[in-house]
Order: C-alpha cells, then structure tokens, then sequence
C-alpha cells in the first residue's frame, strides 16, 4: 500500500501560505474608543482580515495536510488511536449541554446527570470506589493522585517523600510526581521486562508515599506479580498508584481496584475513544478506593434520597486541578461511547486490541523481544534507526509506532493497533514494516517522500526557534 | 452492525478472520492471550448493557436535555461569544479531530500550521514573543506561571501575590500547582475593584516571586493600574503575570507595554463559547524564559525541498524526555481548542476583533445604565470602566432575586449578600429586555 497525502505549494519557498501572508490589516483603535480613556486601550491591532471562504479554503487545505486515525491505520504506542465515533460528537454539541459551570445545581440537572453516570461506569471499570471527572488529562490525573496520596499521609500525621517509579514508566510520572513535591526513586526493570521484586522492596521504605505502575506495562506485559508488589507497598505503609494509560489492555479481564490499586487515573481519550485533538483534550478522571474518597478533588456529584443531582465537597479534598469541572465536553463523549458499547463492547475492545498486538507481533520481520502481550508490543529495529524507520513508513500510507521508547528495547517501535484493524489492515501495516525492515539506510535517510512535507529539520528548529508570524519576518 | 451482541461495533473483524489470527498467533481463545494471574482475573460484570446508536444517542440526549433552558447572563471567568458554524465544521474534520500530537510533523503540517498561527495570533495580542500552543485553562496557566517564576527569578523570594478579588477555585488550583516549590500564595488587597496600589506597594517586596493581576477582573472592571503593577514587581525583581483574554486584549492595552512578563488566561472565549467551564489557557512570554517555557511549542523550519515546514520544537523542556526535571508534566493539552480559536480569530480579523470588543464595553455600559434605573437596583457598583460584565447593588437579598428571576428563566450571579452580576455578550443580547423587566418585577 502506498500513499500521497494531499501537499498545497505555492513556491519554492513554502507550503500553503501563513494567514498573515493572505493579508495584513491594522486598525488604528481611536483615542476613546468604546468610551475608555486613552490609556487604557491599546494603539493598534494588527490581523489578517480574511472572508469566510478564504478561511474555510485555508483550514481545509490544512486539515488535507494532516492524518488522521480515519485517514489509516494509527499505531502510536501507549496512545490508543481507536476510532472515535461520530455519534458522541454531535451530542457533545447539542446546545443543552453548553451550559455555564455556575449555573445552580437545579437548572444543571442534565450535566451533573452525565457526570454522575460517568463516574458510576468508571468506578465499575476500574473497581474503584469514588470517581472523580475534575483532572483535564492524564498528566492532570497523575498530579491529583499524586496530591490525594500526599494528603492521605499527612492527614495520617505521615509526611512521606518519595515516590517510586519503574525505568519503563511513561514520563508524565516522574513529572507529576517532582510537580507534587516529591523525590523521585527509579527502579530498574527485571530481565524479562517486568517489575523486579527485589529492587522493588529495595527500593520501597518509610520514605515511600506511593508506586506508581502501569499494567500492563509500556512493554505490553502484564505486571503477573502485581500483588507481591502490592504488598511489598502496603506493608510499608504506602499506596499504589495505576497510571491507566495502558487500561484498553485490561477492560472486563482485569480491574485495578481488584489487584490491590488504591488510586488511579483513567485516559478516557484513549480508553474510551473520545477524539485526541491534534494533542487535547482529553480527560483523565481519577479514581481510588473508599479510604482515599475523602481528598477527592471538589466538587463531587452525588445523587439525593429525591433522585436528584447535587455537588458536594468531599471532607478533606485537596482543592482542585482545573478551574472549573474539568473537560466537560470530553466527558459527555467518553459516557456515550461506554453507553453504546456496554459490557459486550468493552471486553470485545479489549480482546481485539489484545489480539491485534499479538497478531501483528506474530506478522513481522523485526525482532519483537519479550511477550505475551496484551494491547501493544515493542518491536527492535535492529541496526536501522527507529526514527528513519518511522519516516519511511509514512510512505507507506500509515503512522509509525512510537520511537525509541522505552529504551529497555534498542530502537524502540512501540506499536498499538487498537481493535479497530482488521486482518486486512493488519496485513498491510505488516507489509509496511516489512518492507521497511528490507530497505536500506540510504533510502530510510529520504524518507518521507510521500507526505506533505519532506523530511523537516528539527536541529534548526532548535537552534533558531522561530515561533510566530513576527520571528519569521525579524 | 452484525457483531452488536457480542462486541465493539468498532471492531471490524468477522468470526472466521478472529480464528484465523488466533491460528496464526497459536492460541485456541482469545482469552488465552491474557497473561493475568487467576487470582486477580475479574469474572464479574460492569453491568453496563450494550446499545444500539440509536439508543444510546437518545439516552445521553435526554439526560442532556433536562438542563433548563435559561438565558444566561453568568460570566465569572467563562464567557460566551457566538462562535460561527464554521469554526464547528472546519475544526470537526477528522484529519483535524482525530490526530494527536505531532510526533511526526511531515504528516501533520496542517494542524502544526494551525497552531502555529494560535501562537502568533497570541502573539500580536500580548506583545510578548513567545506563547505556547495550549495549557488546559486560565486557572492551570496561572499555575505554571508561578512554578515558572520560581524557577527563572535570580534572587530567591517564594511569595506569589494575588488579588484578593479571585475566584477561589483558581486560587486553590494556584497553590496545589506550587506544593512541589517553596512558594507561597498571599492575597493584597483591591479598592474598587482595582488593585489598592498603595496596599499592593507594602506587600510587595525582595521575597516576592511573583505579583499577578487580572484585566478584566472578575467582577469585570478593567484594572487601571496595570502600568504601576509591572513597575511594582519590575522594581523588586519580581515577575508581573496578567490574566486576561483575546477579546479583552483586542482593545485593551497591549500586556508587553504595561510591563507583563508572563500573560494567562482563557483563550477559549474566542472559539469554544459555554461549555462548563472547559477552556483553553493561554500562555505567553518572553524570549529570555523560553527554555523554562511549559507546554508545547511550534516552530518554523525547512524541510528537504528547502521549504518552510512547522515542527514541535524545544522538546527538551517536556515531560517525556526531561522527566522529573521537565518545566511541566503536561502532556495532552487542549490543541484542538487553540485549533478552534485560530479560526474564530481569523474569522474575525482584526476589524471584527475590535468591533467584539467595543460592544463588549458598550453593551455593558448601556445594560448597567438600565437597570440602575430600576428602583432598588445600583449599577454599576464599582466606579470603573467594565467589559463585559458588572456588578449591580440591590436592595433585596441578591439569593432572593437570583432564585425569582431563574423562576423567570434568567441566570444571573449573586455574588455577594446584596450584589448581583451580569455578564453580557451578542449571545444573549437578545433576552436584555427580559433581563431588565424581571429585574424590575423582582428587585
């Protein structure tokens, strides 16, 4: 399979033209303007000032310059590029849900009745006993987990100050957890890929606020000795945190609050298939258990004895993690999407992207070390560069995998079908691997020839950062 | 639709290509291919029954539909600006929607494009070179200003100043995105909805890492002293951080010429419109800080034909490959926002950018002036310019008069014992009348 991606050139020089280079206006803002003093405004405002056609041209032309999960297949490690169904986007944009967040509880009986049922299913999907939809991201759900443990201590009079992270842990971990005021204690992975029991309870001491895992882990491994673990944590008085970046793995086999999690986050843009935005929104609602319900994020949803719908603040919250509820829209998509699929359809999702890993793994020329897997799979591209690996597959009419990560694999192809490949396209990712496994660097170096863009210069991007309209014209 | 009671109906495989991939993976069940232990195998049920599209649709839709339909008149930090259909169905087309972060910026030079003129739109509004191309909103922005204060200011100091006029949810999120750091968050105090300069001066100090002021305030006055505030924390090394927004700033004067270092914000007003308090936090710097900037960058290179082609840049400073030292843990952000934003901006274009946000401090003066002529009703009650939206003196208890005028259909602030608020926009300028004729059977 080979592929063209759409390409606008004016010229030598550049792709589709900027908006300031379609037009620039400047409007002189008069001295009392709108009635305000002179000082208070500013002197000019300087935008392209373009009709309605020509913006809808230029976005266009845009959007046919960029690949999207219903352009091909989408095999981004760890970031679970299932399809997203249309569905759940005209309901996020019915006019009743585009509500201020300071409407009084009674005239918001809709939303907080989609935020009730979404924290309800999350619960059940995770085994975790309070849910709360408030954290904006993954990242966003780490730094609440992370600050709900810290309480969690402290109101236990335990100021504890560290908290332990495997090598193969995504990066947002290590970041949330230094945002959160603690030191951060790394532990080596063992020999087959999973977590290394002995350098774990080394590791683990008085000092320890929590584990933060995931399972299975960015490998694609199932962490089999997650209750040894669990306990080695526990009984040093610490939590166990679920990072649910990989929980598309897990859906009706396997419930973190069932290994012995105490909080985690769940990825509702990956999981549960709400779009990824070109990078956001997404949501990362945080979920623990019973003991940890308290130092929720405020406010919570909760239904009355009347079978209405009402906030609460949970008592010893820590506070919140976005200024308002979070990203509402997200959420009303993430709870149509579990709506549709039920328990039938999350563990079908589950079996198919377990299988789909596994088939892939099971289809290619590269080296795939460790295994079983469960959703992805990280492939070695031996003496050939990942990242021109990469490039070169994008000629092939595909995204690559994630690159060079983790780094316990050389030349890391982090790979993650998804369920929604079929044999077929699963057969042509295949061909796309192998065909770039037998190529040779020379050619890998060119690539890509067929995208939009050529291969870009990321070292002067770096060293030259030009990043607005003004820089380029300085 | 065949596999609706067995599976996904996103899982496009038939019956006889899932045996011929369990063959080729040599297992005889799919669930042979879960390596998990037996005891702590889940053999429960969610209980979550499986629906047709069509039923779902309409189970979410009716939750969806019991919010009343009331004419807004809330502010407080998110506003409603009527965002043109366009801006839903560029911005909904799948090439844009459905990608991710441009890891592989050869295949997404469109939305690297459409973020890069975010950036520069940003640009031209605060004066500042640098903005980033999204944090998830003003509350979270104003955090990592702070952590970004503490980390670039030359002499230690770890008190953060905010106005004592501040929402409270932004306020807590301030100080949990400061419990990593030794930073302290204090409050000075305001005079008429404006910055008390003279309380501002005794506070600020050597051991203030950061003074941050809002333009609009929350109660919608425009600050008039931002001058002096940036003076203020210029001359104790401190950095000046404003809030503000793109329509606010459309007319206002330009942050970089009253002294902001750093500028935040919510950039949704302009693309998103209500959507419970989602936003879009804009953040913007300058040159001297871009290293510790957080968030994603775009920048300008070539590519092999020698053309100008985008790329995320600096990527030294994020979490997935700084880690624990990275300037922030963000990850996913709020792109396809900033997306929506670059297009209502240029819908607009300079002119109609001006043109939003003079009504937005005529509408206000002109509403304000109606309803003082209520008997029992004052407004505006702070003696400032406003944008946006005001605060209005009442004679009866404000809880009271809220309550009757939602049992008039109208949603409106009571923000203190005998204050309401109104914000308005081209939004809900229709129901003015309705507002003031309630307003005066009620107060």
């Amino acid at each position: 399979m080979e592929h063209d991606q759409a390409r606008w050139t004016e010229n030598d020089d550049r792709y589709e033209p900027l908006l300031v280079e379609k037009d620039r206006t400047a409007v002189d803002v008069e001295d009392g303007a709108a009635g305000l003093p002179d000082e208070l405004t500013r002197d000019r405002l300087e935008l392209p000032q373009l009709s309605e056609p020509e913006v809808a041209r230029h976005f266009t032309r845009l959007s046919q310059m960029n690949y999207g999960v219903e352009s091909g297949p989408f095999p981004l490690g760890s970031c679970t590029m299932k399809y997203n169904p249309s569905f759940t986007e005209d309901l996020a944009a019915r006019p009743s849900a585009a509500v201020h967040p300071d409407r009084d509880d009674a005239s918001v009986q809709g939303t907080l009745a989609v935020m009730h049922g979404l924290a309800d299913y999350l619960g059940r999907i995770g085994g975790m006993d309070a849910v709360s939809l408030q954290p904006p991201a993954g990242a966003a759900g780490e730094f609440a987990g992370v600050l709900i443990a810290r309480a969690y201590h402290e109101h236990h009079g335990d100021e504890r100050t560290e908290i332990v992270v495997p090598d193969s842990a995504h990066g947002t971990n290590f970041a949330s957890a230094a945002m959160a005021g603690f030191d951060v204690v790394e532990v080596p992975s063992a020999d087959d890929g999973r977590l290394d029991l002995d350098a774990l309870d080394a590791a683990v001491g008085a000092e320890t606020a929590a584990l933060m895992l995931t399972n299975p882990n960015t490998l694609g491994l199932f962490e089999r000795e997650i209750e040894a673990a669990a306990e080695i944590v526990h009984d040093a008085g610490g939590l166990l945190y679920y990072d649910g970046a990989n929980l598309n793995a897990l859906l009706g086999r396997a419930r973190p609050g069932d290994m012995g999690f105490d909080v985690m986050h769940y990825n509702v843009h990956k999981t549960f298939a709400t779009p990824h935005g070109g990078g956001g929104p997404g949501a990362g609602p945080v979920g623990v258990s019973e003991d940890l319900a308290p130092f929720l994020p405020a406010p919570r949803v909760r239904k009355t004895d009347e079978g209405d719908y009402e906030h609460f603040e949970p008592d010893h919250s820590i506070g919140k993690v976005h200024g308002f509820q979070g990203n509402w829209l997200v959420l009303v998509k993430a709870f149509a999407y579990i709506a549709r699929l039920g328990d039938a359809g999350l563990a079908d999702a589950s079996a198919k992207a377990v299988l789909n890993a596994n088939y892939l793994a099971s289809q290619i020329d590269y080296e795939v070390p460790f295994g079983p897997f469960h959703h992805e799979f990280v492939a070695s591209a031996g003496d050939q560069d990942a990242a021109d690996v990469a490039k070169r597959m994008l000629d092939y009419g595909v995204h690559p995998p994630t690159t060079k990560w983790p780094e316990i694999v050389d030349e890391a192809l982090m790979t993650e079908p998804t369920e929604v490949e079929n044999r077929r396209s699963l057969d042509r990712l295949a061909d796309a691997f192998d065909a770039v496994a037998g190529e040779d660097d020379e050619t890998l170096a060119r690539a890509p020839e067929r995208t939009s863009a050529r291969r870009i210069d990321q070292v002067s991007a770096a060293r030259d950062p030009r990043l607005s309209w003004r820089a380029l014209e300085e | 639709m065949s596999n609706q009671a067995t599976g996904s109906p996103y899982a496009p495989h038939t019956p006889d290509e899932t045996e011929a991939m369990l063959a080729a993976v040599g297992v005889d069940d799919v669930e042979d291919l879960f390596d998990i232990p037996d005891s702590v195998r889940f053999d429960g049920e969610f209980g979550i029954p499986a629906r047709s599209e069509r039923v779902a649709d309409r189970a979410v839709a009716r939750r969806l539909d019991r919010n009343d339909d009331l004419a807004s008149f809330l502010g407080r930090g998110h506003y409603e600006h009527y965002v043109p259909s366009v801006v839903d169905h560029l911005a909904d087309r799948q090439e844009f929607l459905t990608s991710y972060t441009q890891y592989q910026p050869e295949i997404a030079q469109g939305f690297l494009q459409a973020l890069f003129e975010y950036q520069s739109i940003l640009v031209e509004l605060t004066g500042l070179p640098v903005a980033n191309c999204s944090m998830y909103d003003a509350a979270t922005a104003l955090g990592e200003a702070a952590t970004l204060a503490d980390r670039v200011r030359d002499v230690s100091g770890s008190r953060v100043l905010v106005p004592a006029l501040l929402r409270d949810e932004k306020r807590t999120v301030l100080e949990n995105y400061t419990a990593g750091t030794d930073l302290t968050v204090e409050s000075y105090p305001m005079a008429a909805a404006n910055v008390d300069h003279d309380a501002l001066a005794d506070a600020v100090g050597e051991d203030v890492a950061m003074v941050y002021a809002e333009s609009p305030t929350v109660r919608g006055t425009i600050e008039e002293l931002l001058g002096d505030v940036g003076d203020l924390a210029a001359d104790h090394d401190a950095l000046f951080c404003l809030g503000t927004d793109p329509v606010a700033m459309a007319l206002l004067e330009e942050p970089a010429n009253v002294g902001a270092d750093v500028v935040v914000g919510d950039a949704a007003t302009l693309g998103l419109g209500s959507a419970y308090g989602m936003g879009l936090g804009l953040f913007a710097t300058h040159e001297d800080y871009l290293r510790q900037v957080p968030g994603r960058l775009v920048g300008a290179s070539e590519d092999a034909t020698g053309r100008r082609a985008f790329t995320l840049t600096l990527q030294t400073r994020e979490q997935h490959i700084r880690r624990e030292r990275a300037t922030s843990n963000i990850c996913t952000n709020q792109a396809w926002v900033a997306l929506r934003t670059a297009i209502h901006a240029a819908l607009l274009g300079a002119e109609g950018l001006h043109d939003l946000a003079v009504d937005c401090v005529e509408r206000t003066r002109t509403v304000a002036d109606r309803l003082d002529a209520v008997s029992g009703v004052q407004a505006p009650v702070d003696d400032r310019h406003h944008f946006r939206e005001f605060v209005a003196r009442t004679d009866q208890p404000a809880e009271a008069i809220a309550a009757d005028l939602r049992e008039r259909g109208i949603a409106v602030h009571a923000p203190d014992e005998h204050e309401i608020q109104v914000c308005v926009t081209e939004t809900n300028a229709h129901a003015v009348d309705r507002l003031v004729e309630a307003v005066r059977e009620v107060a």
